[in-house]
């Protein structure tokens, strides 16, 4: 045979693969230095394929990364400011400890620092690969810009993530780019379609945090570093993009006007620039004022190679329809309460035409009185409000949320003040075939496409009509209900015919004709032939075959489940009205 | 007046001068204890020594105390410089410290003042040597003091070697090394000085201490060897010094402070000295270096510091993008996956049926966090005003950070794939029929589990043996009970000749192999099999048999025995070969190689075909067209050339343990059913492995069977099913066997977790039997 013999992991995958400690020492490390660049470069473990390969025998729980992220961490030039930045440490402490104040003082001022323009420009070679990542900056980025100034970290950091964020609210407001809006109960999610990546991110409610002390805030703040920057540089680039001035500049005209106003509140200068521009009330100064026209150009359309007429029309319905949802609120005039969330409102309303305004004492960027007689609508969270104006709605914040989601100017009444409102629905679930579709979207569904909801009116109208309507309304709404029901089931037992064994079947009443029974006989025979096919599956399929049918008789399962849920939870409601109707009589 | 004024000037400087002295003498206990002043200390002693004779005003600069005074002194004393008086100046100090001296001195030595005064240029060492004279007597500070005053600048003055008594010029020894000597040492003439002539003994001594009323304030010198009374002051000082005074009577210790730097702006300047020249003009070296510096600016060596830039700069970082500058280390990249976007269940004001019933919300309460389903609970809120904020915000946000540097990434291929699609495509069934459908007939009678069945070769009969101890026949058409033969016991195996010539059962019950004819069909065919039996001619020489075969007679024989053989060991199976005239029987046993039998009826002939023992015999078939013997192990199938007497094949079955086994009627083509629930078919031709192993039945699998002429073939399971299956096996070799399952028959009650036990075609047409655990035999077309 000759040659030497080939010893064992020292090639292939063991050879690809190195552990974290070793990778530490490779770079010369420590623990807390090495973490700080994998999230600086992005550099994360990878799972490999064979893990006992790669761990040469052992299936004792490691983490790898691959070697050849190692290698390329070994020239980053970031690693050099680490070291030097812990030799100024100790020359710091060194100072301090012979209480030399001025050498202290001196190496204060040389105090290593680094850029990451390189690392940034190095992950994300173009800009949508930048745009694409964005989302956790987004939600980071807005949590930070939420702490108080004291402790946790540094007050540039939270000024920093104010400023961005309020850049990026601002550009969502002038590009239109807002998509869906969602309260939960961890904040309000927003999704914006920025250059064709749909972007969403999360804001948590304007409260103080109560910190917690089991989350290690130096990794929160390594991540914020990078993320500022990227996020920076995003910004630059959008901004370029719709030729506005960065850093933003509100433009001349409003500008003016809010600076006769209120002056003298602000001490400083630069704070109350940046308070005028999360005010979100004003349009942003341009490099080249055209912006009227921008809007107006229209683009001509050509069928790409392998595209038909149809697609091509619906992509052009649906262009249209967007175009139709960025002018949702135009020419409406709101105004905001004091007890409304007033940022998200302003934004999500400026991303949609609408104007608005709030208390002056508020926050300063209000443009109007809550006596202006054109405000349309006024936002109020509150049970009732003492003087009301004759032409103008009182609506619930709500309101705006699901307009935007349906894409459409919902009927206002259902969010009148004191009105229970309906639930609010996430913009962001598809229900597929055989997912449990909650009654309100149906009903959403129907409004959009152009259906009148008689009955949901009618509902409204319940309470004044007397018992006898009111029960035949509900015996309607029950069968139809039911149908409804039934049809979903119905469906869905069809996905499920597989899984279920076939009995010999019970001669129902509409099935005793020949030709139902000829169906069910057809039908029988389909399920039996597939039976004895999934006998002949192999194994490997057959397994997967399982799964996959596992999981879709798990998810008929939970839809029925939520589906029982609600008509018992509407039978217990309707049956309290009628309880309380009763009392009343 | 002018000399009065000078005497009381001087008495006022002597005064000072004291004063001085201990202000010095304090500085210099000073200098041991504050190094840091050093130099000032060593300037003032240059400052004595360059102006010896001028004023002690730089001292005064330090001591500061008594300076204003000292500074007129001064003046004073610079006037009179110029005039001729200076000589008076020091006759009347000097006479004054004579005078005060004297008090002391005069006791002791007289002689020495004396021989002193005269001598004008001696002056300055007489006093000297007298001032340490009385030093070595009892220091006079006041004389010394005086003395230091106006002999400035003497820092020999308190050198310690001074100090000895020079009146003995041998030094500070110990006066013990001039005990033997007349002398005590030398004076400074180096002339001898003398003992006094008698020493004082111990009597003079006491008499001295008794008579001399001085003897207290006597003390001994032992330098001199003289005795000296020390005068009042002396002892008046001693005493003082004892009890930790100071020296001098008139020192008052307890001075009020005067606060020299006070708070008060004063008129004059601390010190009148001129300001210097270099503190008018700049300085030379000053100059340099800051000439240096700005050549070094002026040349960029230096740059001044800038002011740190705070907030980051932002430009067009992709202003020059190149998609193709991907690095290599993109490849393996694996982007992180976005965050779960919300459901419904997130809602501030969710549908009612998303929020948790009572029993889900303990539900939810009593898992732990990694198992809940969700990681919040839907809560609903009437509006947005009462939406509390999400404690759990900061942590999400960490975790989702941890998740992105820490989570080991993994690309995933996720199974796209529609559950349909993975359904092989097979034939219809319906295009592949005839096969049994229904269940037409079941054959009732017997009372235990029926092991066995068999139809004859014209399809007419079916013959059944059973635990109960009998064989019934069955008429296949109509499902009577034709014969009921009783045996010796329970009946493992029936098989039916098939030779359609021959009218033959082979049933076998404990250790007996029974050869039958039922009678039933044609009575020519009945009668030649008789008459085959009985033809026999027994053989010259008598061979010694594995077994003994007997011919039945009498009430057995009208029963319809013809040939009882009698194995050994108990038989499980027997089987005919295709022909009819040879019979297979198995006696499995583990441990000896007598566990096949091949019987030849026509010549009553046995033979153990094996030699050696390979494992516990389950069943044996003869191929149906070659001289094959089929042999199934417990996990092997072995296929041995009966001619030329060798294994031809041995085939894998994959099985734990098999049960049964069949052969195609073309011969190419095994199955094999087995008790792990498996159903292997072997094409012989193509490997000894199976070509297709099916598990379709979900418990062991008790029989199974091709058909003659269909391609189809079934078996029985304990799960009480009959599965029917397609298998077409082609002429053209390179086409596979196609398998269908085509129908699976249900019908037999499972009793004991016994289902289906035996299964068998009929001979011509598409239709099954299965005999079961229920006692019944069950015909399915």
């Amino acid at each position: 045979m000759g040659g030497l013999q080939k010893k064992k992991y020292e090639r292939g995958s063991a050879t690809n693969y190195i552990t974290r400690n070793k990778a530490r020492k490779k770079l010369q490390l420590s623990l807390a230095d090495f973490r700080r660049l994998c999230i600086l470069k992005g550099i994360y473990p990878h799972e490999p394929k064979h893990k006992k390969k790669v761990n040469k025998g052992s299936t004792a729980p490691r983490t790898f990364y691959l070697l050849k992220d190692i290698r390329f961490l070994l020239h980053e030039p970031i690693v050099r400011k680490f070291r030097e930045y812990k030799v100024f440490v100790r020359k710091l402490r060194k100072a301090y400890g012979k209480a030399e104040w001025t050498a202290v003082e001196r190496l204060r001022d040389n105090k290593p620092g680094y850029k990451l323009d390189h690392i940034i420009k190095e992950r994300y070679p173009t800009f949508i690969d930048a745009l694409r990542d964005i989302d956790d900056a987004l939600s980071m980025c807005f949590l930070f810009s939420t702490f108080a100034r004291t402790g946790k970290c540094h007050v540039q950091t939270i000024t920093l993530c104010r400023r961005l964020t309020v850049e990026w609210m601002n550009y969502v407001v002038t590009s239109r780019s807002l998509r869906k809006v969602f309260i939960s109960i961890k904040g309000i999610y927003y999704q914006a379609e920025v250059l064709g990546q749909l972007i969403t991110w999360l804001v948590p409610y304007q409260f103080a945090h109560d910190h917690p002390t089991d989350v290690d805030y130096r990794v929160m703040a390594t991540f914020t570093e990078m993320y500022t920057t990227l996020f920076g540089f995003i910004n630059f680039r959008l901004y370029q993009t719709l030729n506005l001035v960065y850093p933003p500049k509100l433009d001349s005209k409003a500008e003016s006007e809010l600076k006769a106003e209120h002056e003298e509140d602000y001490a400083m200068d630069s704070e109350s620039y940046l308070e005028k521009l999360s005010a979100l009330s004003a349009s942003l100064a341009r490099v080249v004022a055209t912006a009227e026209e921008e809007e107006e150009n229209q683009l001509d359309q050509f069928p790409a190679d392998g595209e038909d007429l149809e697609n091509m029309e619906a992509r052009e319905k649906e262009q249209k329809e967007q175009e139709a949802q960025n002018r949702l609120f135009e020419g409406l005039k709101f105004f905001l309460n004091r007890e409304v969330p007033r940022e998200s409102l302003a934004f999500i309303l400026r991303c949609f035409g609408a104007e608005v305004s709030w208390d002056k004492s508020l926050c300063i960027g209000g443009t109007y009185n809550v006596t202006d007689e054109t405000i349309t609508h006024q936002i109020v969270d509150r049970p009732d409000i003492d003087k009301q104006y004759i032409n103008r709605y009182y609506i619930q914040p709500q309101w705006v949320f699901d307009s935007v989601n349906a894409k459409m100017r919902l009927p206002v009444e259902d969010y009148f003040l004191g009105v229970t409102l309906p639930p609010h629905l996430s913009p962001f679930v598809e229900e597929k075939d055989g997912d449990y579709v909650p009654p309100e979207k149906l009903k959403l569904m129907a409004l959009q496409r152009g259906e009148k909801h008689v009955q949901e009116e009618e509902e409204d109208d319940d309470d004044d009509d007397d018992d006898e309507e009111y029960n035949d309304e509900v015996d309607d709404e029950d069968l139809t209900e039911e149908k409804n029901l039934k049809k979903m089931e119905d469906q869905r037992s069809q996905g499920k015919t597989l899984a279920v064994k076939v009995t010999p079947g019970k001669v129902k009443p509409w099935e005793t004709g020949s030709v139902g029974n000829k169906v069910r006989l057809e039908k029988e025979e389909k399920a039996e032939e597939k039976r004895l096919a999934i006998m002949m599956m192999k194994k490997k399929e057959k397994y997967l075959y399982d799964k996959i049918m596992f999981g879709k008789k798990r998810t008929t399962r939970e839809a029925n489940k939520l589906a029982a849920k609600r008509k018992a939870h509407e039978d217990t409601s309707k049956a309290e009205k009628k309880q309380k109707k009763a009392k009343k009589q | 007046m002018r000399t009065v004024n000078l005497e009381s000037q001087k008495n006022g400087t002597m005064s000072k001068a004291k004063e001085k002295s201990a202000k010095k003498r304090v500085v210099e206990e000073d200098d041991d204890q504050l190094p840091i002043f050093d130099k000032d200390v060593t300037e003032k002693k240059a400052g004595e020594e360059d102006d010896a004779d001028l004023s002690d005003s730089e001292e005064s600069v330090f001591s500061g105390l008594e300076d204003s005074e000292s500074d007129s002194h001064d003046e004073e004393e610079d006037a009179e410089e110029g005039d001729d008086e200076e000589d008076d100046d020091d006759a009347v100090i000097l006479d004054e410290i004579l005078t005060k001296s004297s008090g002391v001195e005069t006791a002791t030595e007289p002689p020495a003042t004396d021989k002193n005064t005269p001598t004008q240029p001696d002056v300055k060492t007489a006093p000297k040597r007298k001032m340490k004279k009385g030093e070595g007597v009892a220091m006079d500070d006041g004389g010394e003091k005086g003395l230091i005053t106006t002999r400035h600048g003497d820092e020999y003055e308190h050198d310690t070697s001074d100090e000895e008594d020079i009146r003995n010029t041998v030094g500070n020894i110990p006066m013990e090394w001039y005990q033997d000597y007349p002398h005590i040492g030398y004076n400074l003439d180096g002339k001898k000085i003398f003992k006094p002539i008698r020493n004082k003994d111990e009597l003079d001594e006491f008499l001295d201490k008794m008579e001399n009323p001085d003897y207290w304030r006597t003390v001994h010198d032992k330098t001199t060897a003289s005795d000296i009374r020390l005068s009042d002051e002396q002892v008046d000082l001693v005493h003082r010094l004892q009890k930790g005074q100071f020296g001098d009577v008139n020192f008052n210790e307890y001075e009020p402070s005067v606060d020299f730097f006070t708070n008060e702006v004063m008129i004059h300047p601390v010190t009148n000295r001129p300001q210097d020249k270099r503190s008018f003009i700049p300085s030379l070296i000053e100059k340099e270096k800051v000439s240096k510096l700005v050549h070094a600016i002026k040349m960029g060596w230096i740059k001044p510091r800038k002011p740190k830039e705070t907030t980051p700069q932002y430009y067009d970082l992709w202003a020059k993008e190149d998609p193709n500058a991907i690095l290599g280390r993109h490849k393996m990249h694996v982007p992180a996956p976005k965050m779960r976007l919300p459901g419904h269940e997130e809602s501030y004001n969710p549908p009612p049926e998303y929020l948790l019933t009572e029993e889900e919300r303990m539900a939810w309460e009593q898992q732990d966090a990694e198992d809940r389903k969700l990681p919040f609970l839907p809560q609903k809120h009437s509006c947005l005003r009462a939406v509390p904020a999400f404690s759990r915000f900061i942590h999400e946000r960490f975790e989702r950070c941890l998740d992105l540097y820490l989570c080991p990434r993994q690309r995933k291929m996720r199974v796209n794939v529609n559950p349909e699609d993975l359904i092989p495509k097979l034939p219809k069934p319906k295009d592949l029929q005839p096969f049994p459908t229904t269940m037409s007939l079941v054959y009732i009678g017997h009372s235990s589990l029926v092991r066995s069945i068999s139809a004859s070769p014209t399809g007419q009969w079916l013959v059944s043996g059973s635990d109960d101890c009998t064989v019934r026949f069955w008429e296949v058409n109509t499902g009577r009970c034709m014969k009921t033969l009783e045996v010796g016991g329970a009946v493992k195996s029936v098989a039916w000749n098939p030779n359609p010539a021959v009218c033959l059962v082979a049933v076998c019950f404990e250790s007996t192999v029974l050869l039958l004819n039922p009678g039933l069909g044609d009575r020519l065919v009945v009668s030649s099999t008789d008459q085959l039996i009985t033809s026999y001619e027994p053989p010259e020489e008598d061979k010694e048999q594995a077994v003994t075969w007997a011919l039945s007679e009498g009430p057995e024989h009208d029963n319809g025995h013809r040939l009882t053989l009698t194995h050994p060991k108990a038989v499980k199976q027997v089987v005919w070969h295709g022909k009819g005239d040879y019979l297979a029987s198995v006696m499995p046993d583990n441990s000896s190689n007598l566990q096949v039998l091949i019987h030849q009826v026509s010549k009553r002939r046995t033979q153990n075909p094996f030699r050696k023992n390979k494992g516990l015999v389950q069943c044996v078939s003869f191929h149906p067209l070659r001289p094959y013997f089929f042999v199934a192990t417990q996990r092997y199938v072995r296929v041995y050339n009966l001619i030329k007497q060798e294994l031809t094949k041995k085939l894998m079955t994959n099985c734990k343990w098999i049960s049964s086994m069949a052969i195609h009627p073309g011969g190419d083509n095994l199955i094999c059913g087995s008790y792990d629930c498996r159903l292997a078919w072997f094409d012989l031709d193509l490997s000894t492995k199976p070509y297709k192993m099916l598990r379709h039945h979900k418990k062991a699998l008790r029989g199974v069977a091709y058909h003659k002429h269909y391609p189809l073939f079934a078996s029985g399971a304990d799960d009480g099913s009959v599965i029917i299956c397609h298998g077409m096996v082609y002429n053209d070799l390179l086409q596979n066997p196609l398998i269908v399952p085509v129908k699976v028959l249900k019908g037999h009650q499972i009793t004991h977790d016994l289902g289906v036990l035996d299964v068998t075609f009929h001979p011509t047409q598409p239709w099954v039997f299965s005999s079961g655990a229920d006692a019944t035999i069950r015909l399915f077309t």
